[in-house]
């Protein structure tokens, strides 16, 4: 019954699609490598090497190789989730990122969920109060939420709230799968300070897609009508700024990814970001590599069930 | 002044923003001549000071002026927010012009990369390139650069698509006049409006940018001032002087917030549906 249906075939073409987009992704990851200035052996021999570790070093990873060589190896082993070995530890990269993935994600969900229950109800306010000093107050705040370092803000409530009042830990977190109520109480300060650019973000996103509704014509034809205002936003105003909404989803997704990274670093939290700061320091490059590889997959997977959603929500969209 | 304010859509508080941001650079360049004190002299004897006469926002922890380094710090953050946009503009602009004007496959094939790049989160990618290319301000804001150029290129070549229909452009082909002239003197020029804007917001993101990577030591390296790098080691001492962390922090705070603020104006000034209201 759904093998003909419009939104099938729309799967379909969007995963034709998305494979030239991770192709060109994992070939941008690939190619950070080709930025380093200078012999990349002897980079990562290190500077006391001698001629033959740097020598036994070219050899080991194939750097003689021609760059697409290089490349078409890289992406088989990637292909077959082996994303080599940390230069450091020379533990398997990938059992690294799946072992902090879970910390990083608590982190960026948990920021979405801030950043949308508290944004989309002082959006929905500030667009129905266009013009009055609350939309002004929402307004400016929202403004200074895009302004603010997200690190500060992180710095700030742990100096207030965790080291003087001590609410809440200061730093490290607990992984998920062992104590679920732990993890969630560490979690709660680094997603709040992550949030605050989200909260910004939905609100002025939310505001003025709603505002745009709500001064349209068939919203004065419903007030013709004689439907009361309450209705007409609840039952016409939101279910139209349901496409907007989504698209600020996938837009915070990647930022909060991002924005996980130097919070991680606040708070000592051991995930994906601080393994890559960390990693870039050292120019432990198969870990960089690894981490972003895997979060632009991420972002692309989630942009790809945000496009289906779209389906779910404005029918239109799957009979273009 | 009134047709400063005009300018800027009556704006009061992008007039202020525009003075904070001309105070700033003023600030920044004469730096040396302003600061009272070195901003790398260090006074052991007298670390982690209160404010007072003598150090109007106390010391830090080496005994360093907070002061004389926030000072000293405002040339390198105003530097590296400028750079990085300026790269960005340089790879973006070009590209999206391109894009837009060409067409077929030339626009499909710098479309999916302009979609690609756009998938990478943001910071990532220029932590990335930062540890590629070596820890250091200007490889860090290159590389925040090439992270904006997509965003830019896109906008760019959605204002080209516009552009390249109007009929002053058939009419300059007519001519005979060149590509480059086409595109140089009839496209661009129409097309770069909303770039900046853009431009202008960017700033504010490539400020903070600049901020989380020396405050995570991909940036400007001690013992050099930055106000990312003042605030990683006021972290260090966030238990026994929290009130170090407010300096830095209260800067590029109101500084990006000057250039959102402008940006926003800019936006509103240029929109021709708002202007006709």
């Amino acid at each position: 019954m759904l093998a003909n249906s419009p939104r099938l075939r729309l799967v379909g073409r969007r995963f034709v699609q998305i494979i030239p987009v991770i192709v060109l992704a994992t070939f941008v990851v690939f190619g950070l490598l080709k930025l380093v200035p200078g012999d990349l052996a002897a980079t990562l021999a290190g500077e006391y090497a001698t001629e033959a570790r740097v020598a036994q070093i070219r050899a080991e990873y194939g750097l003689d190789d021609p760059f697409l060589v290089q490349y078409g190896r890289w992406l088989l082993n990637a292909v077959q989730l082996d994303l080599s070995r940390s230069f450091q530890s020379n533990e398997p990269v990938l059992d690294q990122i799946l072992h902090r993935f879970p910390t990083t994600m608590l982190l960026v969900v948990g920021a979405l969920l801030i950043s949308l229950v508290v944004g989309i109800p002082l959006g929905i306010l500030a667009a129905t109060h266009a013009g009055s000093r609350l939309d002004t107050v929402v307004t400016s705040l929202s403004s200074f939420g895009v302004a603010l370092p997200n690190f500060w803000l992180a710095m700030i409530l742990v100096a207030t709230l965790s080291l003087s009042w001590g609410w809440f830990p200061a730093t490290g977190a607990v992984r998920f799968a062992s104590d679920p109520q732990g993890a969630i109480w560490h979690a709660v300060l680094p997603s709040i300070a992550l949030a605050a650019g989200g909260i910004a973000e939905v609100v002025r996103q939310l505001r003025s897609a709603l505002i745009e509704i709500l001064s349209s014509q068939y919203v004065r034809t419903l007030y013709a009508k004689g439907l009361s205002p309450a209705a007409i936003l609840w039952k016409h105003g939101l279910k139209n700024v349901a496409v907007t909404l989504l698209t600020v989803i996938g837009l915070l997704i990647s930022r909060l990814l991002g924005g996980a990274v130097v919070i991680e670093a606040v708070f000592a939290i051991p995930g994906m970001g601080s393994m890559v700061v960390r990693a870039a320091i050292v120019k432990d490059f198969p870990v960089v590599q690894g981490v972003v590889f895997t979060m632009v997959i991420l972002v692309i997977a989630i942009n790809m069930v945000i496009d289906l959603l779209y389906t779910v929500v404005d029918p239109r969209v799957a009979l273009k | 002044m009134r047709r400063l304010r005009d300018w800027l859509g009556g704006n009061a508080a992008a007039v202020v923003s525009l003075f904070f941001l001309v105070g700033l650079f003023v600030l920044a360049l004469a730096a040396p001549l302003i600061a009272p004190y070195p901003p790398t002299g260090q006074n052991l004897g007298n670390t982690l000071a209160e404010p007072s006469w003598a150090h109007w926002m106390g010391t830090d922890d080496l005994g360093r002026d907070v002061f004389s380094r926030l000072i000293h710090g405002a040339p390198s953050t105003l530097f590296a927010s400028f750079l990085a946009v300026s790269v960005a503009t340089v790879i973006g602009v070009p590209v999206g012009l391109l894009a837009g004007f060409m067409g077929g496959w030339v626009d499909d094939v710098i479309s999916r990369v302009i979609d690609t790049l756009l998938s990478f989160p943001g910071i990532v990618l220029a932590i990335g390139v930062t540890g590629a290319l070596g820890i250091g301000l200007t490889n860090a804001m290159i590389a925040v650069g090439i992270v904006f150029s997509p965003g830019l290129a896109r906008l760019m070549r959605a204002q080209t698509l516009v552009v390249k229909q109007e009929l002053y452009v058939d009419a300059s082909r007519c001519f005979g006049a060149s590509l480059s002239r086409i595109l140089l003197k009839h496209v661009a020029p129409n097309a770069i409006q909303p770039v900046i804007v853009q431009v202008t917001l960017l700033l504010a993101v490539a400020l903070l940018a600049e901020a989380s990577l020396s405050f995570l030591g991909l940036g400007v390296q001690p013992p050099l001032p930055s106000w990312g790098g003042m605030l990683a080691r006021a972290y260090n001492y966030m238990e026994i002087a929290p009130e170090q962390m407010y300096a830095p922090g209260i800067a590029i705070l109101l500084t990006a917030l000057a250039f959102n603020t402008l940006g926003e104006a800019l936006r509103q000034a240029l929109d021709p549906t708002r202007r006709r209201r």
